[in-house]
Parts: C-alpha cells; sequence; structure tokens
C-alpha cells in the first residue's frame, strides 16, 4: 500500500451532510471487477447531467457546473472538505477507490461511516475527524480563498493551514503506523499465524459445529 | 464486576489477540460471498500467492446482477444479457472453482440473496462471527451472532487470515416494550427507531435490540430489523439468543445435529447480555405508539407514521437539516406539508434482504389477495430472496394471488433494490419499496424511493398511492 507521510494539497468543499456511498460512486461502476478506474466517475451522478454508463467516455458528457468539483478553482484538489456523516450506506470499496482514482489523499469531516472510514486506510486514504466547529471554519476559510491548500502531517497528528494556524487530529496507532509506512494489512496479520492456530485449536474444541459443515 | 452484553461475550469469544492501542485480531467463523466485491479479493490473493486459510468458512452466491425474469435465467451466466454483468457473475463462479469454495449458482435453487440464503441454510448460527462484502450483513446478528459488513479489502484479508483486525465497538440497546398493534410490523419497527436515533445514531455501537416486542418476533422479524440496524449507522445489530431462535435453527442443512446439536444448544444458553451488563446508551421505545411508516425523503431518518404529512424545510433542527430537509423534497418532488397518503405510487418493489422472506410475501399476498394493482401503477414486482423462498410461497399459492392481484412473480435476486440488473424506476418514478436505502438514484437514475413494509407497499400497490394498511385489513371498515 502507498505510505501517507506529509501531503500539501489543495482543498475542494463538499457542503451536504450525510453523503453516502452510492453517491460517492453509483452502483452501475460497481460492475468492474478491477480496483482502478473509478475516477472519472466519481460522484457521477452529481457531477454530470446525464445518466452514467459503465466502460463510457465521460470527456464528452454534460456537467453540473454548480458542482463543486467541476469549478476550475477546485481542479487538481487532493483533499476533500466534508460534512457530518460521510461516506454512509453500502460497504462498497469502490468509494475510496473512486476518491483515489480522482486524486484525493484525505477527507475531512466532522464524523465518517464506520465501514468507510475503515475502508479508507486500506487505500492510502487518510479521513480526518474535526470538531463541527473547526470543519465550519474550514469551510468558511475554503469558499473565501482561492487556491486554498492545507497540509496534513499523519506522523505529527496535524493540519496547517495557509495562515500558519495548526488543527490537531488524532488516529489509532495501529492505523497510523501502516499508513505511515505503508504497510500491508495481511502481511502483518500472517506473523501472528501462530497465535491465530493456537486460537483455532481451542475454538475448534469448544465449539466443533463451526468447522467443516459447509463442504 | 458489571456483567457483559451480548456483543462483549461474542467478542471475547473470538478475540485472538488484542493489541494495546486497543485494536485486535478477531477470529472470523463465516464469510458470505458475492460477485460484486469479491473479485479484487480474489485477485488480490492471487497476486500474492496466498490460499484461502480455511475453504469451509465460505460460502458464495450471486446475487446483485443477476437478472429476476425466468427467460434470462434460464440458460444460466450464458444467458445473462448484460455483458458486464455476465463477467462479474462468471468471474465468482471460476473464483469459486479455483479456490474450491462452496457456491449456489444461479441455476442452484439454494441461491439467493446473501443474507438470505445464509440462514434459511444453517449457515448462520447464534455465537458465530459473520463478514461479508456487504453493509447488510447485520441482518445474521439476529441470531446472536456478531455479522457486520466489511470493504474488498477486508475480505481479502478474511480469506487470507481467517482474522479481521478491529476494534471494539460501544455497546448501544434499542428497547421496545410492549406489543405491536395489528398492522404493525418489523419494519416498521425498525424505521421508527432509525427515525428517533437517526441514520449516525448508532456509529461507531454495536446495537442490541431488546425488549418484549424482540422476544415476540419471529426470526425472520428480526432479520428485518437486524438488516437496517447499518441504516441507523451500527455495523452490527443483534438479538439475543432464545427458543425462537434455536427453533428455527434446528434441522437447516449446516447446523449441528444429533449430539453436536445438543452441545452447541448448550454452548448458546449464554448468548444474551447479562441482567446487570452496562451499556454506553439505551434508548427505549413504546411498541404500542408504532404505526405504520413510510419514509418521504432521501435517507431511512427522513421517516414518518402514515397519518402524517411531509414536513417543510423550517421543520429542521438546525441549519444543515434544513437544507437537507429542502434538498430532499426537490428530490423527491414533494411539497412541504402535503399528507404522506397524498403521494402517488407509480412502481412498487416486494423483495430484498430486508423483505423477501417467506413471511413477508404472506403478509403482502393477504393484503393483495382478492385485490388488483391500481392502473395508475406501471409495474409492481415481487422477488423472492432465494429459491427456496420460492418454492415455499408457490407451494403456499402465494404465486397465484399475486399474479392474479397483477403483480410480477420474479426469479430470486436483489433487483430493484439498488438496480445494478434490469429492474429500475424511471426518472422522477415513486417506489413504495420493501428494501433498505431511499437514496437519491437508489433505485433507478432519478428514482423516488419510499421506505415500506411489505404490507403497506402491497396496500400502496391496490390504492395507487400510499395508505395506512391497517383500514384494508380484514375487519376494517
Ligand atoms: S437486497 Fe439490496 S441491500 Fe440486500 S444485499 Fe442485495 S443490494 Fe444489498
Amino acid at each position: 500500500m502507498r505510505a501517507f507521510t506529509v501531503h500539501t494539497g489543495l482543498v475542494a468543499p463538499l457542503d451536504r451532510a450525510n453523503v453516502d456511498t452510492d453517491m460517492i460512486i453509483p452502483k452501475q461502476f460497481l460492475k468492474s471487477i478491477k480496483r482502478s478506474g473509478f475516477g472519472p466517475n466519481l460522484f457521477d451522478e452529481l457531477r454530470y447531467l446525464d445518466e452514467g454508463q459503465p466502460g463510457q467516455d465521460c470527456s464528452n458528457r454534460p456537467l453540473n457546473k454548480e458542482f463543486v468539483l467541476n469549478q476550475a478553482r477546485y481542479k487538481g484538489a487532493s483533499v476533500l472538505l466534508a460534512r457530518q456523516n460521510f461516506g454512509c450506506g453500502s460497504s462498497r470499496e469502490h468509494a475510496p477507490w473512486a476518491l483515489d482514482d480522482f486524486g484525493f489523499r484525505c477527507v475531512v469531516a466532522p464524523s465518517f461511516a464506520d465501514i468507510f472510514y475503515n475502508n479508507c486506510f486500506k487505500n492510502g486514504i487518510l479521513p480526518i475527524t474535526l470538531s463541527e466547529a473547526e470543519v465550519d471554519q474550514l469551510f468558511n476559510e475554503v469558499e473565501t480563498e482561492q487556491g486554498y491548500q492545507l497540509t496534513v502531517d499523519l506522523e505529527k497528528e496535524v493540519i496547517t493551514s495557509p495562515s500558519g494556524k495548526e488543527l490537531k487530529f488524532s488516529i489509532d496507532d495501529f492505523r497510523r503506523h501502516c499508513l505511515v509506512n505503508g504497510l500491508d494489512d495481511i502481511g502483518l496479520t500472517l506473523q501472528n499465524a501462530d497465535a491465530i492456530k493456537e486460537f483455532e485449536k481451542g475454538h475448534k474444541a469448544s465449539s466443533p459445529w463451526l468447522f467443516g459443515a459447509v463442504q | 464486576m458489571a456483567g457483559k452484553t451480548l456483543y462483549d461475550k461474542l467478542w471475547d469469544n473470538h478475540l485472538v489477540q488484542q493489541r494495546d492501542d486497543g485494536s485486535a485480531l478477531i477470529y472470523i467463523d463465516r464469510q458470505l460471498l458475492h460477485e460484486v466485491t469479491s473479485p479484487q479479493a480474489f485477485e488480490g490473493l492471487r497476486l500474492a500467492g496466498r490460499q484461502p486459510w480455511r475453504i469451509d468458512a465460505n460460502l458464495a452466491t450471486p446475487d446483485h446482477n443477476v437478472p429476476t425474469t425466468s427467460n434470462e435465467r434460464e440458460s444460466g451466466i450464458e444467458g445473462i444479457e448484460d455483458p458486464i454483468s455476465k463477467i462479474q457473475v462468471k468471474t465468482l463462479d471460476d473464483n469459486c472453482n479455483d479456490f474450491g469454495i462452496v457456491q449456489f449458482d444461479m441455476q442452484d435453487k439454494r441461491q439467493g440473496i446473501v443474507h438470505v440464503v445464509g440462514p434459511e441454510q444453517g449457515a448462520t448460527l447464534p455465537g458465530m462471527t459473520v463478514v461479508c462484502g456487504d453493509s447488510h450483513t447485520s441482518t445474521h446478528g439476529a441470531f446472536g451472532a456478531l455479522a457486520h459488513g466489511i470493504g474488498t479489502s477486508e475480505v481479502e484479508h478474511v480469506m487470507a487470515t481467517q482474522c479481521l483486525v478491529a476494534k471494539k465497538m460501544k455497546n448501544l440497546l434499542v428497547r421496545v416494550d410492549g406489543k405491536l398493534g395489528l398492522g404493525v410490523t418489523p419494519k416498521d419497527v425498525v424505521l421508527a427507531i432509525i427515525g428517533k436515533i437517526g441514520t449516525a445514531g448508532g456509529n461507531g455501537c454495536a446495537l442490541e435490540f431488546g425488549g418484549q416486542v424482540f422476544r415476540d418476533m419471529t426470526m425472520e422479524g428480526r432479520m428485518t430489523v437486524c438488516n437496517m440496524a447499518i441504516e441507523a449507522g451500527a455495523r452490527a445489530g443483534m438479538v439475543a439468543v432464545d427458543q425462537t431462535t434455536l427453533d428455527y435453527v434446528k434441522g437447516r442443512p449446516f447446523a449441528p445435529q444429533a449430539d453436536l446439536w445438543e452441545k452447541a444448544v448448550a454452548a448458546w444458553s449464554d448468548l444474551h447480555s447479562d441482567d446487570d451488563a452496562v451499556f454506553d446508551e439505551v434508548v427505549v421505545l413504546n411498541g404500542e405508539e408504532i404505526k405504520p411508516q413510510v419514509t418521504w425523503g432521501t435517507s431511512p431518518e427522513m421517516v414518518l407514521p402514515i397519518d402524517a404529512h411531509v414536513p417543510t424545510p423550517a421543520d429542521g433542527v438546525d441549519e444543515t437539516q434544513q437544507e437537507g430537509y429542502a434538498r430532499a423534497l426537490e428530490y423527491m418532488g414533494l411539497n412541504g406539508g402535503q399528507p404522506i397518503t397524498d403521494i402517488p405510487v407509480d412502481r412498487v418493489f416486494i423483495g430484498s434482504c430486508t423483505n423477501s422472506r417467506i413471511e413477508d410475501l404472506r403478509e403482502a399476498a393477504s393484503v393483495v389477495k382478492g385485490r388488483k394493482v391500481a392502473d395508475s401503477v406501471k409495474e409492481a414486482l415481487v422477488v423472492p430472496g432465494s429459491g427456496l423462498v420460492k418454492e415455499q410461497a408457490e407451494a403456499e399459492g402465494l404465486h397465484d394471488i399475486f399474479i392474479a392481484a397483477g403483480l410480477q412473480w420474479r426469479e430470486p435476486g436483489c433487483s430493484m433494490c439498488l438496480a445494478m440488473n434490469a429492474d429500475k424506476l424511471g426518472n422522477g418514478e415513486h417506489c413504495a419499496s420493501t428494501s433498505n436505502r431511499n437514496f437519491e438514484g437508489r433505485q433507478g437514475f432519478g428514482g423516488r424511493t419510499h421506505l415500506v413494509s411489505p404490507a403497506m407497499a402491497a396496500a400502496a400497490a391496490v390504492k395507487g398511492h400510499f395508505v395506512d394498511v391497517r383500514e384494508m385489513m380484514a375487519g376494517a371498515q
């Protein structure tokens, strides 16, 4: 997995609560058996005026000019500023895949849905939770200042705004460690294969019906 | 020391390793697989040259993409008209064959929606940890299991290690006391709960449903409720094990038999929260007060009793909610203040992992029996949750009742719940749907979903608009 240490990038504000994963990447694109290529369809129904089809060339589709990612000033954004309960709904990992493919490295919001939050870490995207007041403040700053960038330092757990103001955030040690070092979860877990086998032995002894029934 | 909650017990029973930072390795007993969220996981295994840790812990069936018309189903995978869907279903088939994983393929009568199939086969058992790359895995918590959705990377992780890296969640108890009135169903109960606590109400929590209403509820009802725990923000929902649970599980194909059954029952007797268990949060509702529910907006928390009026933006409690209401009203094409019963219905969908089991179909059939779908309704679909549910319904003659009333009787799958196959809403159409999500575009581009119980969907099909099903039930004037 790609490591995340320090990232500086342009911020795009998505001023809407409860953005669900159907909105992030609509279901017709879930038919793909790949992990990549979802970027052009990120926020498809908000971004375009027509209905998107999988495999279609998106370059000539009619754009919704109002939508934040279609505004010239946010072109190339890599930090998404969002509202509460971002990523609710379906567990589809296609949502972080699409954000990643589009170029987002970090999402900042007052709260995230659990599964989405988890999925971000598996894909080198950093979800940052700040207070409602801090997020409000960032929305104000982004909207008033062209070219507004934030610097996110994961090791120090701090975001720095253009004015030099610092906001603290916190990420679980284990998740931070994995993301900072770009570690593959499975490899890490398999280092504990003996502990898993040991547990499995006891589990099988106490609950034998859980083993071997489906074959 | 305080007692343990059901969730605490399930967690402790599966804890392989606790880490200092609060994260842990949890052992997974069952993984359910379907075609949409598994291909990238299998590909990951292959690229890393890994084998599944325990093949017998996995069970697969295609559901999201499969066509539901018998014509298109006849020739199996080859007959799927949408070429991209076909590749996905084929990929699941190939992967299961390559890795030796049991799959109920499209032609198998045990095929169906994963969350219907697992319990039906006894592949979901009390005390298990169950995962699936699908957020409605919370359904399986109805069995006193710890069950939740995971992402595709985690699907691969579970296949390779039989474990999940997890962090213990908080304990939330939702208690519904008293008795439900006639015509009020498990779907209404869970919608009322979501209306009360909101779609983020259970974030970070494992949600246990307790109280008399759930003790009285059938297993299918409990599955309907746990299914939508995720719509309240809780990854996992659960109900304690009792005699109702045991009666349901006993004799199912993958359930323990004979001596092993007795042993299992003894082990399962502890699968409830202790009397002195402490919950981080407790929410209480009175079952007697719950009426049939209808969602009016684009989030499951935008829900009201059938006799209510659609809110106006000014009814929102804060600016964010007011904006949300305004946006939802516009998308749904509704006017603030109009009665819910005035909302016309263009299509009806009875199905999905929330409401496609035999009791759901019986409930809907009892309402449409001897009646006709209103002329203004363009299409009304009944999509059973599995081949076995379909078989059972046909044995009871329910399909004849539906067909006589003008509803279509389909093959099992997710169908119009998320419209990945040909079953979808047109732009601007209102749908009375027994599914679980009313998000924008969920059932088709521009489609307008109203979540209801099977009885309420059936009533709406007959009247062409939402109506209180209690007025149409036997004995009503
Ligand atoms: S029926 Fe709907 S909610 Fe259930 S698994 Fe299928 S798509 Fe998901």
